[in-house]
């Protein structure tokens, strides 16, 4: 009787600790799930903040030089391919902006360089998100989380891979100024 | 519309180092942005500080990272930071060396919200980083953005911790190099190289210079060498002729003005390093002086110098073709004209203005630009800790 009522007091904390630690564990990984959704939002929003830079580049660049781009825009909208269509715009976009380096009117290099920053937040935010992805998917790796399905229903986050690359180094506006 | 910023410094605010250095010119190119800035760093002396440093408590040295570090722990500044989170209304929280185990370590623990981390240490054997890699984890998953400050920098924080960070150098305040008058009596007449670095520091490479000046200067006569920097040059100097050490000023360690000045001062500046640089802080401050530089190829010098562009690249190590490389600068005062102008419009990349900008990106791409998060509960705040919303069958968690 007396064995059983110590192994009782041993056991009961015991529990009662691993209790805390797998809900301290839950708690991560819930912060994750949400660090995830928070930047596939930030990621969405910089590639429709791309598009619409993108579009009004191709407007100012006129019907001829201003084509390819606007075709690519197009396309990112068509939603058939995704990543691809993406990753097309980055190089129509590279195109543009190294074909209208020279002789350009301040109202289109104001134009170039708005879209040359917002594929550089493209870039950083598909960094941050592609980050929150595997350090989600490390964590769910683990024994502890599968057995116990801490992560209750939440899908197995995927990565977004593109070809994101800005137009220009950073380098660049300087250069351009010079020639 | 400005953005309430918390950026945290791990280091003793009053000693000199490289991340103390960054955290400020950080805050000062912020604040010159329009937004709020407030930075907590340990802090024990007596020194005026600016408006925005809020002292953490009094550091103490720890051997850390292979050298002494001045830090601050413990549960008196634990209760600091807290305040500090709790009572500062941050719209972001930018932690410095997020893995030292001091504010920035307590500060990763204590809050809750839109955060972003800066990685300065390149040392691939990081001890802290991979001795703590699994305890320092569940501190690092919480920043919604990492930024390393250097490739080598990425590359230690990705073989520790995986994941992967973008990458915005360390800034130069070009503006304040721009201008100085030379040194009394310097350039001179008959050609002159500088030299800006720890003398008895191997890897800094003086060595290397002093060797490929021995080549030159038997053959020019006016040739003189400038060399700035603490330590005991003794080693470095013993291999150079007697007759020619005359040549040679030594500086000692110069104050921040006469420092400017120095860049200013010579005909070619030289940076010989043999590598273990992650950014090249001198090559850039000597670009932002508008001088005519000469570095060893080293991946970090290749890089500032925009592959050659904007200086003059020799094989690092080679005194030779050192040698051969400054005798051609120096005889050619067009070219280094050329170089000089280069180097000055390269060097605008790294202009704190430029980067406090690529910072701020980062901040807005958290904040999903309208620093509000699409409605999501805004701004750094305490973490609760244990979150009841976790627990399987309680939450309210959908898929995501």
């Amino acid at each position: 009787m007396s064995s059983a009522l110590s192994s009782a007091f041993v056991l009961l904390p015991a529990l009662l600790l691993y209790g805390v630690y797998l809900w301290w564990r839950a708690t991560r990984l819930h912060r994750l799930h949400q660090r995830v959704e928070l930047s596939r939002t930030a990621l969405e929003t910089a590639l429709e903040r791309r598009r619409r830079a993108a579009r009004d580049l191709a407007e100012a660049l006129g019907p001829e030089a201003g084509r390819e781009l606007a075709a690519a825009v197009e396309e990112t909208l068509a939603g058939a391919d995704g990543d691809l269509a993406e990753s097309r715009l980055s190089r129509a976009l590279r195109r543009a902006a190294a074909g209208s380096a020279g002789s350009s009117t301040p109202r289109r290099r104001a134009l170039v360089a708005a879209a040359g920053d917002t594929a550089r937040s493209l870039h950083m935010a598909r960094t941050f998100y592609n980050d929150a992805v595997a350090d989600t998917r490390r964590a769910r790796r683990s024994r502890t989380v599968r057995l116990l399905r801490l992560a209750g229903g939440a899908p197995l986050p995927d990565f977004y891979e593109i070809d994101d690359q800005p137009p220009r180094a950073p380098v660049a506006p300087a250069r351009s100024e010079a020639s | 519309m400005g953005i309430r910023v918390g950026l945290v410094c791990p280091y003793a605010w009053d000693v000199p180092g490289g991340v103390q250095q960054h955290v400020g010119d950080l805050a000062e190119a912020l604040t010159g942005m329009g937004h709020e800035v407030s930075v907590l760093a340990p802090f024990g002396g007596t020194a005026p500080v600016p408006d925005h440093l809020v002292p953490a408590g009094r550091p103490i040295p720890v051997p850390y990272n292979g050298s002494v570090a001045r830090l601050s722990f413990g549960p008196r500044t634990a209760a600091r930071v807290r305040r500090w989170i709790a009572e500062g209304g941050f719209d972001v929280l930018h932690v410095h060396e997020p893995a030292a185990p001091s504010v920035s370590l307590l500060s990763c623990w204590a809050a809750d919200g839109p955060m972003v981390a800066t990685f300065h240490t390149s040392n691939p054997r990081s001890r802290a980083m991979a001795a703590g890699s699994r305890a320092l984890r569940s501190a690092l998953e919480k920043f919604d953005a990492r930024i390393a400050v250097s490739e080598a920098a990425r590359r230690t924080l990705v073989e520790h911790m995986g994941g992967d960070a973008v990458l915005i150098p360390n800034g130069v305040s070009v503006r304040s190099f721009a201008e100085a008058e030379p040194l009394p009596g310097w350039p001179g007449e008959g050609g002159s190289i500088g030299f800006l670095g720890r003398l008895d520091e191997p890897r800094k490479g003086l060595a290397l210079l002093l060797e490929a000046f021995t080549l030159l200067a038997p053959r020019r006569p006016g040739l003189r060498l400038l060399v700035a920097g603490p330590g005991d040059p003794g080693p470095a100097l013993s291999a150079v002729p007697e007759g020619l050490r005359e040549r040679i000023s030594l500086l000692g360690r110069l104050d921040d003005a006469d420092r400017v000045r120095a860049y200013h001062s010579a005909d070619v500046f030289c940076a010989p390093n043999l590598g273990g640089e992650s950014f090249g802080i001198v090559v850039a401050e000597a670009m932002a002086a508008g001088a005519a530089v000469l570095a060893s190829d080293i991946p970090a010098f290749t890089a500032v110098l925009d592959g050659g562009r904007a200086g003059r690249l020799f094989a690092a190590g080679d005194a030779a073709d050192l040698a051969a490389q400054a005798a051609d600068l120096l005889d050619d005062p067009a070219r280094r004209a050329e170089l000089s102008r280069a180097a000055s419009r390269a060097v605008r990349a790294y202009d704190w203005e430029t980067v406090a900008a690529d910072v701020v990106r980062v901040y807005e791409t958290v904040l999903l630009w309208d620093g509000i998060r699409h409605g999501r509960p805004a701004g750094v705040r305490l973490d609760p800790g244990l979150r009841t919303g976790a627990l399987p069958g309680l939450g309210t968690r959908r898929g995501v």
